[in-house]
């Protein structure tokens, strides 16, 4: 596997990433502390050829992604918590009518305006249900530098495969992180995509939303000679509105199923100093992600100075999230740390998936990063 | 012999949620016949409608389309069309889709001036909500959230359209379905946006309780506070009062348009021309 060395920052590489990806279109709208996204693939894609389009609000941002991607086009978006509550409703859209896309957002503290230039983990839960309705998000969160590169790159590749938005989580800490990262070289990323199924019969025997139980739509690009129906209302395999029962019921458990039937395909965690781990008294396991994780793997290796045989259990991806592992690794080691910038929102995860009331966390809402130190503490504290 | 519309129909979802009367239908048809007689192949053409009765239009016509979220038809077509500058791309939105909920977006598509044509069906009223008010809705007529009379100022949609810098501006009145048809035709042939304004009747949520309970007595209404622009412009400010100019009212063909002024970003960005810099703009603020 090729590699390069890249000195660069989080949000940079997220807009290099989406370049190298085969990303022809950005549409988004200024947001602190994302906006480095959109000053960097500004310039990235015109040089390609495509478009980057600064739009009159965050809502414009995703519906004129959402357009490009309809078209056809890899497309993202970049933004941070409001704007990810402003554009909930229109990635509702493409869930419905099944467009993939990238959003990545770079979390600062909230609620609301909340704190601008600050980090925060709070938009875990949204992230798994951004707007009303049932289906299932596919949320990827970039623990390092060098993944906020490679998750968006997969985030690209994902959209396709399941034909629906991809959230890429960084938070402002990794955002504007400035660092080297080694990442797989160009040749290999685009080597590696992996573009829409498109369908090449002929027009009169298409139709796009007829597929399997497990399977995405096929959706060709526009403008071939395949004229069909984008609606985000129930629809038919033509894309056409209705309401007839068995339709509906088919499409929104379609939705669902297409994502948990292939979680293997999505599914990806990080298991730092846990091959010791046998379930001995004593052992101590930490859940964490994001830029929190880089601080657990500095406390993980004080615990072990001070010899006590602690390990991390890091989801790459967040939603789906990794039950059945996190199951797994919770009946073997009792003591369960999660150490997250929000107040219990994965842990609530985590307490579903285990299925324990006994985790502990370790939270911070303030909107600085939690330093190893603290973690060394709790975990001494309460275990 | 009658023109045959059957071929940019999707039959199948015939009938129309339209109701009887509705005027809907006759700007669906002077929009096909435009397109007809222009020679767009249906593969070049993508159709992008709202939320409301006029939402449906996208639904009908045999075209590429989409029915998007409440007011958003200029954002989701301004993606369509950077991705493919040569094709094609309409809007179709309510009076509520482009001058409430997305007044914004209509404003911006107005002002980049990027080559969508934009079909604005203003029938004063929310027809398929029931009855609400508009910002078109005239004041002092009923709607069912203003019972005792509509306070709300009357918004002029092509007078905005006009001031947030849209280089095509048109009326029609859909008891003119010739001039209506024509209208689209100077509209989708112009490149740069074009709002097109398509006056419209809903005597079902609109006339059933404002004296105008038929088709006929609502679109006579229209026909009373319409007049052509030329007339218009003739007359003095008192008997302007209460009507609407129809016609083209702004063409200006000079304008840059959006994607030709991207195209030569791209071309900084490859190297094939200098920096864009204040010089090459004769108004620049």
């Amino acid at each position: 596997m090729g590699t390069r060395e890249v000195i660069s920052t989080g949000n940079e590489l997220s807009a290099i990433a989406a370049v190298d990806a085969g990303c022809m279109f950005f549409g988004g709208y200024p947001l602190t502390p994302s906006s480095e996204v959109m000053h960097v693939i500004s310039d990235l894609l015109p040089a390609k050829g495509g478009t980057a389009i600064q739009m009159e609000d965050e809502i414009a941002g995703i519906c004129c992604v959402i357009g490009a991607a309809m078209a056809g086009e890899r497309a993202l978006t970049a933004t941070s918590g409001p704007g990810m509550s402003l554009k909930a409703e229109n990635l509702g859209l493409a869930q419905m009518a099944e467009v993939p896309l990238v959003c990545v957002n770079v979390m600062r503290g909230g609620p609301s305006t909340g704190l601008p230039t600050r980090v925060s983990q709070g938009d875990i839960k949204q992230a798994s249900n951004p707007s009303h309705g049932d289906y299932r998000s596919i949320t990827l969160c970039a623990g390092n530098l060098a993944e906020c590169y490679t998750e968006t790159v997969r985030a690209f590749n994902l959209a396709d495969r399941f034909m629906q938005p991809v959230i890429v989580l960084l938070d402002e800490t990794i955002g504007h992180m400035h660092g080297k990262a080694m990442l797989p070289t160009v040749e290999e990323v685009e080597a590696g995509i992996v573009p829409r199924k498109t369908f090449d019969g002929p027009a009169e025997e298409y139709f796009p939303y007829e597929c399997g139980p497990t399977d995405p739509a096929v959706l060709n690009p526009m403008f071939e000679g395949y004229r069909y129906h984008y609606t985000g209302l129930h629809h038919d395999k033509n894309g056409f509105p209705t309401e007839e029962i068995e339709t509906c019921r088919k499409l929104i458990q379609r939705l669902e199923d297409k994502v948990m039937a292939h979680q293997d395909e999505i599914e990806s965690n990080e298991e730092f100093m846990c091959d010791d781990l046998t379930g001995e008294d004593g052992e101590v396991l930490i859940i964490a992600y994001g830029s929190v994780s880089l601080a657990a793997k500095e406390a993980i290796r004080h615990l072990r100075a001070d010899g006590i045989k602690a390990g991390l259990f890091r989801p790459i991806t967040i939603w789906p999230s990794p039950a059945t592992r996190i199951k797994e690794m919770t009946d073997k080691i009792k003591n369960v740390l999660v150490v997250e910038l929000n107040i219990r929102q994965y842990t609530e995860e985590v307490e579903r998936a285990a299925s324990r009331l006994d985790i502990e966390g370790l939270y911070k809402v303030n909107g600085r990063a939690i330093s190893p130190y603290e973690i060394v503490n709790k975990v001494k504290e309460v275990f | 012999m009658a023109f045959n519309y059957d071929s940019y129909l999707r039959l199948e979802k015939m009938p129309t949620l339209w109701c009887w009367g509705c005027g809907d239908g006759v700007i669906l048809k002077a929009f096909i016949r435009a397109v007809d007689k222009m020679g767009i192949s249906k593969d070049d053409m993508c159709v992008v409608s709202g939320i409301g009765c006029s939402g449906r239009f996208s639904s009908y016509v045999d075209f590429n389309t989409i029915h998007t979220t409440h007011g958003r038809t200029v954002a989701y077509a301004t993606g369509v069309k950077l991705a493919n500058p040569t094709k094609h791309v309409v809007c179709v939105a309510g009076d509520g889709d482009a001058l409430a909920i997305g007044g914004n977006h209509t404003i911006h598509g107005c002002r980049r001036n990027i080559d969508i044509t934009m079909i604005v069906i203003q029938n004063f009223i929310y027809g398929l909500t029931n009855s609400q008010t508009s910002p078109t809705t005239p004041k002092g007529m009923w709607t069912v959230t203003q019972k005792a009379g509509n306070i709300d100022p009357t918004f002029d949609g092509c007078e905005l359209a006009i001031a947030s810098g849209a280089s095509f501006v048109g009326r029609e009145n859909v008891t003119q379905p010739r001039k209506l048809e024509k209208l689209f035709i100077q509209a989708l042939e112009h490149r740069g946006f074009a709002y097109v304004e398509a006056l419209s009747n809903c005597h079902i949520n609109l006339g059933r309780k404002n004296k105008m309970a038929s088709a006929m007595q609502n679109l006579d209404w229209i026909d009373d506070i319409t007049v052509t622009k030329k007339k218009y412009d003739a007359m003095t400010p008192e008997e302007q009062l209460n009507l609407l100019p129809t016609g083209i009212l702004k063409q200006d063909k000079e304008a840059d348009e959006y994607c030709d002024m991207y195209a030569e970003i791209i071309k900084v960005h490859q190297g094939d021309r200098k920096k864009i810099t204040q010089d090459d703009f004769e108004k620049k603020i």
